[in-house]
């Protein structure tokens, strides 16, 4: 039983990262850049549904879609302002650029919201879901589903919207994609966009399981690992490498932690990252890499 | 005799000489003179942070080495300074062996794990590169603050004074001078290494590495050379960090410090020397004017009034570093190659 709950709650906490997985993903997919400052849009997003829900006095469920629209705009914005100038610049500097921005937009919510923690009002009932002896909270359940819905769309999208057809010829070549007329500052702006959504509704679910706070950024690089094992252009594999990720943290935390003296769970994913990238430098789903001189 | 209107080399090898002008040399020369009285000119404090800038310096050049000129993004700078502090305080405080014998030890310890680190990570890069040394500079912070018999966890190891063959390096005014030695020393090896063929092969390996492999160059030896030579820097200068702060602890060598290495770089110029040492200069001493700024904007706006904390200092590393990587890719190597052509062609254009 003990195990049981192990994996549920591990596969719970999976499903999120998986959320914060997809994001990477998305903009990988889209603009072939790692966006190392997406845990700094997830904790905006959180920031602003908590500032609608609690000063405004705004519903959950209207705050919800308001703080998706904020972070669209958000992502928008940070890519006309950092990202477009770097088109065409080698990785290294636009990988650079993101980590430029993350600390830049980390230090910037640490200076306007302070370092104390936020309580997020719940929006579900506290009563978790008891399925057969295994407790589940609603919350986690909420954010399984989103992120396996959201996986569908996804998957329909890139296989069969024009956009995203598009998107994934940019990732793929930028030059020949706007060769073959694909619009690269639409496809950029609207995948930062989209990716910024996913982010926001990942916030939204984080702040509701985690105390909020300037610190709930770091989720995003805990997830590092999620992405990588499922390789970094396969949607799907986000979705698998989160599950696992969760669940093998949670196993580590239930069973080494008493050999090791506490703090084993924070530190799995990465250690799970290493060997993976040494065993199969594309993850699970990704495609290998093939090199022109 | 006609008159030259610039410097001509003749050969390869005038080509490559550190210092290839009269003037080169008459300006090195100036520079050394102030350094050397700066203690006598000047108050501890500013001694103090040229001691930092040194340590930085250092540092900075070994992630320079790996990332600026070989290529390989490394976000796990902070992770090997740890080890080469941590060696060097394990060393002194158990050991007791004589400073001499500390400092390259920790050089080679950190080096050592360099290799160990580069060894597994030859079949990455670019990203994935980034994202496994991230991972490694993870794994050792969560290993400084649970291995608490050896590290003393959260609340660090304290170190002792220098003492160079009995001589006791108290002051920050004592230790200046061997900083500036060691960093003279320091520099001058990568000077050499990149001038030869070494650093050739590093280059080659960033630009092109299948066509390098294809001319002959030995790939995974010049790799694991990058990573061992980058972590043996940042050993000797997280030994010395151990020594000038006398106190380390794990709050020291966090991701954010390694993006700070990184920052130290990106402004100065990545794949030059001179760049690492102008960016390194500049990441120290910057926040001592935030600070000023920061003063004089709580004087006039009474809403400032202490608001001011370390968080600043950051959010304008990020801001620079996003704002060289638009606007000066080469960093402030580029502008003060700028200043000085102009100056040299000066009243041409070019």
């Amino acid at each position: 039983m003990y195990l049981l709950q192990l994996l549920v709650s591990g596969l719970a906490v999976g499903s999120l990262y998986a959320l914060i997985a997809m994001g990477f993903v998305l903009i990988y997919k889209g603009t072939g850049v790692i966006n190392f400052a997406q845990g700094e849009a997830i904790m905006f997003a959180a920031f602003v549904a908590y500032y609608l829900v609690t000063r405004f006095g705004v519903p959950f469920w209207i705050a919800v879609p308001l703080t998706l629209v904020t972070s669209a705009l958000l992502g928008m914005v940070t890519e006309r302002l950092v990202i477009r100038p770097m088109l065409g610049e080698p990785v290294f500097s636009v990988v650079m650029i993101t980590i430029g921005l993350s600390i830049f937009l980390r230090s910037m919510a640490g200076i306007i919201f302070g370092h104390h923690n936020y309580i997020f009002p719940d929006p579900f009932p506290t009563e978790p879901l008891h399925l057969g002896g295994i407790v589940l909270s609603h919350n986690h359940l909420w954010s399984m589903i989103i992120s396996f819905t959201l996986m569908l769309v996804f998957f329909l999208f890139f296989k069969f919207a024009r956009l995203g057809l598009g998107m994934r010829a940019t990732a793929n070549d930028q030059d020949t994609a706007t060769l073959m007329g694909v619009n690269i500052k639409k496809v950029y702006a609207l995948t930062w966009g989209i990716s910024f959504v996913v982010a926001g509704l990942a916030g939204v679910g984080l702040a509701n399981v985690m105390v909020l706070n300037v610190g709930l950024a770091f989720v995003a690089i805990s997830a590092f690992p999620a992405v990588i094992l499922g390789g970094l252009e396969s949607i799907r594999g986000a979705i698998i490498g989160g599950l696992v990720i969760g669940i093998l943290e949670n196993l580590a935390g239930g069973y080494l932690d008493q050999i090791v003296g506490g703090g084993i769970k924070d530190v799995t994913p990465f250690a799970v990252l290493f060997l993976v990238l040494m065993i199969r430098p594309y993850g699970l789903f990704g495609t290998k890499e093939v090199e022109r001189v | 005799m006609p008159i030259r209107s610039k410097t001509f080399c003749e050969s390869y090898h005038e080509d490559i000489k550190l210092l290839n002008t009269i003037w080169s040399k008459c300006w090195m020369g100036v520079f050394i003179l102030v350094l050397l009285t700066l203690p006598y000119t000047t108050d501890t404090y500013i001694v103090y942070l040229v001691n930092l800038s040194c340590i930085a310096v250092v540092a900075a050049i070994g992630l320079n080495i790996l990332t600026g000129f070989t290529g390989q993004i490394s976000l796990s700078h902070a992770a090997f300074l740890a080890i080469g502090a941590y060696t060097a305080a394990l060393l002194s405080n158990h050991l007791e062996m004589p400073f001499w014998i500390i400092l390259p030890a920790a050089g080679l310890v950190s080096a050592a794990t360099g290799m160990l680190v580069g060894i597994p990570c030859l079949r990455l890069k670019g990203l994935y590169l980034a994202m496994a040394t991230m991972s490694f500079g993870v794994m050792v912070e969560y290993v400084l603050i649970t291995w608490k018999d050896l590290t003393g966890g959260e609340r660090g190891l304290y170190m002792s004074e220098v003492n160079l063959f009995g001589h006791l390096l108290d002051t920050d005014e004592s230790v200046y001078y061997f900083l500036i030695c060691l960093s003279a020393l320091m520099i001058i090896i990568a000077k050499n290494i990149i001038r030869t063929r070494v650093g050739r092969a590093f280059i080659a390996l960033r630009d092109r590495d299948i066509a390098a492999e294809v001319i002959g160059v030995n790939l995974t030896g010049y790799k694991v050379m990058a990573f061992s030579l980058s972590s043996f820097y940042a050993g000797v200068a997280g030994g010395m960090y151990a020594y000038v702060m006398g106190h380390i602890h794990p709050e020291h060598f966090t991701l954010l410090a390694s993006v700070e290495y990184m920052a130290m770089i990106i402004i100065g110029g990545l794949g030059s020397i001179l760049g690492s040492i102008l960016g390194a200069v500049f990441i120290v001493v910057v926040p001592e004017f935030i600070k000023l700024f920061a003063q004089a904007l709580e004087a006039a706006i009474p809403f400032m009034q202490g608001r001011y904390d370390e968080e600043w200092n950051i959010a304008v590393f990020g801001l620079l570093i996003m704002l060289f990587l638009i606007f000066e890719p080469g960093g402030l190597n580029a502008i003060w190659q700028r200043i000085k052509s102009g100056f040299k062609n000066w009243p041409f254009t070019y």
